[in-house]
C-alpha cells in the first residue's frame, strides 16, 4: 500500500505535468503513436477485410493470416524492427500497423458475413449494385463488428506503443522503463496506472462511438 | 410475356438444378411454378430477373433476352417478394418500401408519400410507416414485402413462396388480399410455391414441376384436376389419395362432401341460383 | 543462425520457462471460466456485469498488470506467480464471454429432451450441455492459447525468464537472429498448441467437424467464431 502511495504521490507531483518529460507531453506522444497505427492500418485493413467478407473471396487465407499474426509477440517484433531499421518512427510504426492489422481484417470481413444473407440477397434482388449492397447494407449493419475490430487494434497499439518506449520511443511506457532502470518502483506504478487510465478512457469511448453507431432497428450483431 | 427457351442450371461440381425447362408465362396474368424442394421452381424464378443467370438456354420477357439486359436496372424494374421478407432491418417500413424508388433517383419526399400510398394499398395502416420490421408481426412484413416489390410500379412480380413462413390463418388473408391485388393492378405474377392448394388458387396457370425443373403438367387448376397427366401428377395433387375425388353424403340430415377415404371435407350449400342443389335438409325433408 | 546453434541450451531453457508459465495459465483460465459462464447464464442479473469485467481486464495492457499485480499479490514484480495470475485473468477475460456464448448455442429443445429422457442435472451437463457447447469453447479456447502463449513474453522486459528473454537480449546486445529465434519459437509454440486443440477436438468432437448434409449451394457461408473474436492485447 506504501507503494501506492508513493506511485499517487508521483502522479500528484506539480513538477510532472510541464517539460518535455512530463505526462501531459508523454501522453499526446502516446496518444500520437496509437492514432497514427490504427489509422494507416485501418486504410489498409478495412477496405481489404469488406472485400473479403463481401464476395468471401480470400476468405481462407484473411482468416489464416490474422490468426497467424495473432500469434506474433508484440515485443519481439518492436526489439526486431528496432535493430534492422534503427531508433526513429519508422521502426515502431512499422510494429504497430502489422499488430493492429488482424484485429481490423477479421472486424470488418465478419461484419459483412454477420449480415443475414437473406437481407443481403433481397438487396441484391431490389436492383442493388454491389457497392450498394456493401455501403447501404452490410456496412451499416456490420458497423458494431467493424468496431469491436478498431476497439482491439486500439488497445493493441497502446500496448505496443508502451512497449516501443524500451527500445527508445517516448510515450508513456517511459515512465515504466526509466523507473526499472533505476529501482524506482513507484514511478513504474504510476506509468502503469497512467497506460491502464488511458486504454480504459479509449476503449470507452469507442464504446460510446460502438454504441451510437449500432444500426437502429436491428436486433444486435456483435 | 415471359419466355422460357430450354434453360438449363448447372452449378459447378455438377449439381443440375434445371436440366431443359421450357414455358411460356402469358403477361397480366399469374402462373404458379409448384414443385417439391429440389424441383428447380426457385432457380427458375431466379433466372427471370438474373438473381441467376442460366447455363444454357434463353429466358425472353417481351422478346429481349435478359442476358443482353443490364442486371441492376433489369431487378430494380421487376419486383421480388421473398419468403422471409428480406427487408433491410435498419430501415423503418417507409423507406423499406421507398428503396427502389430512391435507388432509381426519385426524390427522397416523393418516394417516402408513395409508399405510405402503397402501405394503404396492401392493406397496412400508414401509422407502422415509421416502425422497424422487427416490430412487426410475420404477416405485416410479408404485406412490407409486397409494398416494396410494387414501388416502382413494375411489369412482372415474382414471387419465392411469399406466404411460407406464416401460420396458415394470416395465409389465407394474404392469399385473399393477393387475389385482390391482382384482379386491381393485372401484374404478370410468376409465383413459387412448393403446396399445391396454394398454387390452384393463385395461379391463372399452374406449372407442375418433376426434380429437375422437368414440367409435370402445365394448365388451369381445372384441366389439371380434370385429367391429371400422369401418376406423378395424381400423387402431387392428391387424387391418388382420393382427396380430390369429392361425393356427397347425408349425415345426421346434413349434406356432406366427402373424399375418396370417407373424411368429411366440407358441407354442401347452395349455388345462387343452382336448383340442382337445394337449400337445406331441412326444407327438401318438409 | 550460429547464435541459435551456439545457444541451444539457452534457448531451451527459456522455451521450458515459457510454458512453465503459459499452460497454467491456460488451463486455469479454461476451468474456472466454466463454472463463472454457467453462473452468468443462470443468474441474467450477473451476466451484465461480469461481461463488463471481462471487457474491462482485456482493455488492460499486460506490462502494466505485471507491475500493478504484486500490490495485490505480495509477490516480487519478477515472480512467476504473478505472470501466471496475470495471464489467467487476460484468459478468463477472453474465456469468459465465450463459454457464455458457447452455452447460450446449446438448443434449448434439446436440453429439455434430455431432461424429459430422465438426465438428472449433473448428468445432462456432462453428457448433453458440455459437449454441444464444445465447438464455440474449443473456438474460444483457442484464442485463449495463441494469445497467452504470446503475452508471456512481455516479462522478459521485467526479467521474468522466458522466450521474451531473447528479445530483450538480443536487442541490448544487437543480435538478430537471437530475436527472431524468439519470434519464430515463440509462435510456433502457439502453433502448435492450437494445432493440438484442433485435433484434440476432432477426436472429442467428431459431429462437429463431419461434412454437413449436401444443401444447395448458398451464398454465404456460416461466420466462423474464431474469426469473429478480436485478437489479444500484448
Amino acid at each position: 500500500m506504501n507503494q501506492l502511495l508513493a506511485a499517487l504521490d508521483w502522479l500528484l507531483d506539480p513538477a510532472r505535468y510541464s517539460g518535455p518529460g512530463g505526462i501531459p507531453m508523454r501522453l499526446a506522444e502516446h496518444l500520437g503513436y496509437t492514432a497514427l497505427g490504427v489509422v494507416l492500418a485501418a486504410v489498409v485493413a478495412i477496405p481489404l477485410g469488406l472485400l473479403v467478407g463481401h464476395t468471401g473471396r480470400g476468405r481462407g487465407l484473411a482468416v489464416a493470416a490474422s490468426g497467424a499474426a495473432r500469434a506474433l509477440p508484440t515485443l519481439g517484433l518492436v526489439t526486431l524492427f528496432a535493430l534492422l531499421v534503427g531508433i526513429g518512427l519508422l521502426a515502431p510504426t512499422l510494429a504497430f500497423v502489422i499488430l493492429a492489422i488482424p484485429s481490423l481484417l477479421a472486424g470488418a470481413y465478419s461484419a459483412c458475413e454477420a449480415v443475414d444473407p437473406r437481407t443481403v440477397d433481397a438487396a441484391r434482388a431490389q436492383g442493388m449494385t454491389e457497392m450498394q449492397v456493401l455501403t447501404r447494407v452490410e456496412l451499416p449493419l456490420g458497423m458494431p463488428l467493424v468496431i469491436t475490430g478498431i476497439r482491439a487494434a486500439t488497445l493493441q497499439v497502446i500496448s505496443t506503443a508502451m512497449l516501443a518506449a524500451y527500445v527508445g520511443n517516448g510515450g508513456l511506457g517511459r515512465f515504466i522503463f526509466l523507473g526499472l532502470k533505476t529501482q524506482d518502483y513507484p514511478q513504474m506504478l504510476a506509468g502503469s496506472l497512467l497506460v491502464i487510465a488511458l486504454a480504459l478512457v479509449l476503449d470507452g469511448a469507442l464504446l460510446l462511438v460502438q454504441a451510437l453507431t449500432r444500426p437502429r432497428g436491428a436486433v444486435p450483431a456483435g | 410475356m415471359i419466355r422460357f427457351e430450354s434453360v438449363q442450371k448447372r452449378y459447378p461440381g455438377g449439381t443440375v438444378a434445371v436440366e431443359d425447362f421450357s414455358c411460356t408465362i402469358p403477361s397480366h396474368t399469374a402462373t404458379v411454378l409448384v414443385g417439391s424442394s429440389g424441383s428447380g421452381k426457385t432457380t427458375l424464378l431466379r433466372m427471370i430477373n438474373r438473381m441467376v443467370d442460366p447455363s444454357a438456354g434463353r429466358v425472353l420477357i417481351d422478346d429481349q433476352d435478359v442476358a443482353t439486359t443490364d442486371k441492376v436496372a433489369l431487378r430494380r424494374s421487376i419486383g421480388y417478394v421473398m419468403q422471409a421478407s428480406g427487408l433491410l432491418p435498419h430501415r423503418t417500413v417507409q423507406d423499406n418500401v421507398a428503396t427502389v424508388p430512391m435507388l432509381t433517383g426519385t426524390p427522397k419526399r416523393e418516394a417516402r408519400a408513395a409508399a405510405l400510398d402503397l402501405l394503404e394499398t396492401v392493406g397496412l395502416d400508414r401509422g407502422l410507416a415509421t416502425r422497424y420490421p422487427s416490430q412487426l408481426s410475420g404477416g405485416q412484413q410479408q404485406r412490407v414485402g409486397v409494398a416494396r416489390a410494387l414501388a416502382s410500379d413494375p411489369n412482372i412480380l415474382l414471387m419465392d413462396e411469399p406466404f411460407g413462413a406464416v401460420d396458415p390463418i394470416v395465409r389465407g388473408e394474404l392469399q385473399t388480399e393477393l387475389l385482390r391485388l391482382q384482379s386491381e393492378l393485372g401484374k404478370t405474377i410468376v409465383f413459387v410455391t412448393h403446396d399445391i392448394d396454394e398454387a390452384f388458387l393463385i395461379g391463372d396457370q399452374v406449372v407442375i414441376l418433376r426434380p429437375g425443373g422437368e414440367v409435370a403438367q402445365a394448365g388451369t387448376a381445372e384441366e389439371i384436376l380434370a385429367a391429371p397427366a400422369d401418376d406423378f401428377v395424381e400423387r402431387f395433387i392428391g387424387a391418388d389419395r382420393g382427396r380430390r375425388a369429392l361425393r356427397l353424403e347425408e349425415r345426421d340430415g346434413t349434406r356432406i362432401v366427402v373424399d375418396g377415404t370417407g373424411r368429411a371435407a366440407g358441407v354442401l350449400q347452395a349455388a345462387e341460383g343452382d336448383p340442382a342443389v337445394p337449400d337445406g335438409p331441412a326444407k327438401d325433408r318438409a | 543462425m550460429s547464435w541459435v546453434l551456439g545457444n541451444l541450451d539457452v534457448i531451451g531453457g527459456h522455451a521450458g520457462a515459457h510454458l512453465l508459465q503459459a499452460l497454467p495459465a491456460i488451463v486455469l483460465a479454461f476451468v474456472l471460466a466454466l463454472p463463472v459462464a454457467k453462473l452468468a447464464g443462470r443468474l441474467g442479473v450477473l451476466r451484465g456485469g461480469i461481461s463488463t469485467a471481462a471487457a474491462l481486464m482485456y482493455a488492460i495492457p499486460s506490462l502494466p498488470l505485471f507491475i500493478v499485480l504484486p500490490i495485490v499479490l505480495g509477490t516480487s514484480i519478477r515472480s512467476m506467480v504473478n505472470v501466471i495470475v496475470a495471464l489467467t485473468l487476460y484468459g478468463l477475460a477472453l474465456m469468459v464471454p465465450a463459454a457464455i456464448d458457447a452455452f447460450r448455442s446449446v438448443d434449448g429443445d434439446v436440453l429439455r429432451a434430455a431432461t424429459a429422457q430422465g438426465y438428472g442435472p449433473v448428468a445432462r451437463f456432462w453428457a448433453v450441455e458440455l459437449p454441444l457447447a464444445g465447438p464455440v469453447l474449443l473456438a474460444g479456447l483457442r484464442v485463449v492459447v495463441v494469445s497467452t502463449v504470446s503475452l508471456v513474453t512481455v516479462g522478459g522486459v521485467l526479467g521474468v525468464p522466458s522466450l521474451g528473454m531473447l528479445f530483450v537480449d538480443g536487442f541490448q546486445r544487437g543480435i538478430t537472429a537471437e530475436i527472431l529465434a524468439g519470434i519464430v519459437l515463440t509462435a510456433a509454440i502457439a502453433l502448435a498448441l492450437d494445432g493440438l486443440l484442433v485435433l484434440a477436438g476432432r477426436a472429442l468432437m467428431p459431429w462437429a467437424s463431419a461434412g454437413k448434409a449436401p444443401a444447395e449451394p448458398s451464398p454465404a457461408g456460416a461466420p466462423d467464431p474464431a474469426a469473429a473474436a478480436a485478437g489479444g492485447a500484448a
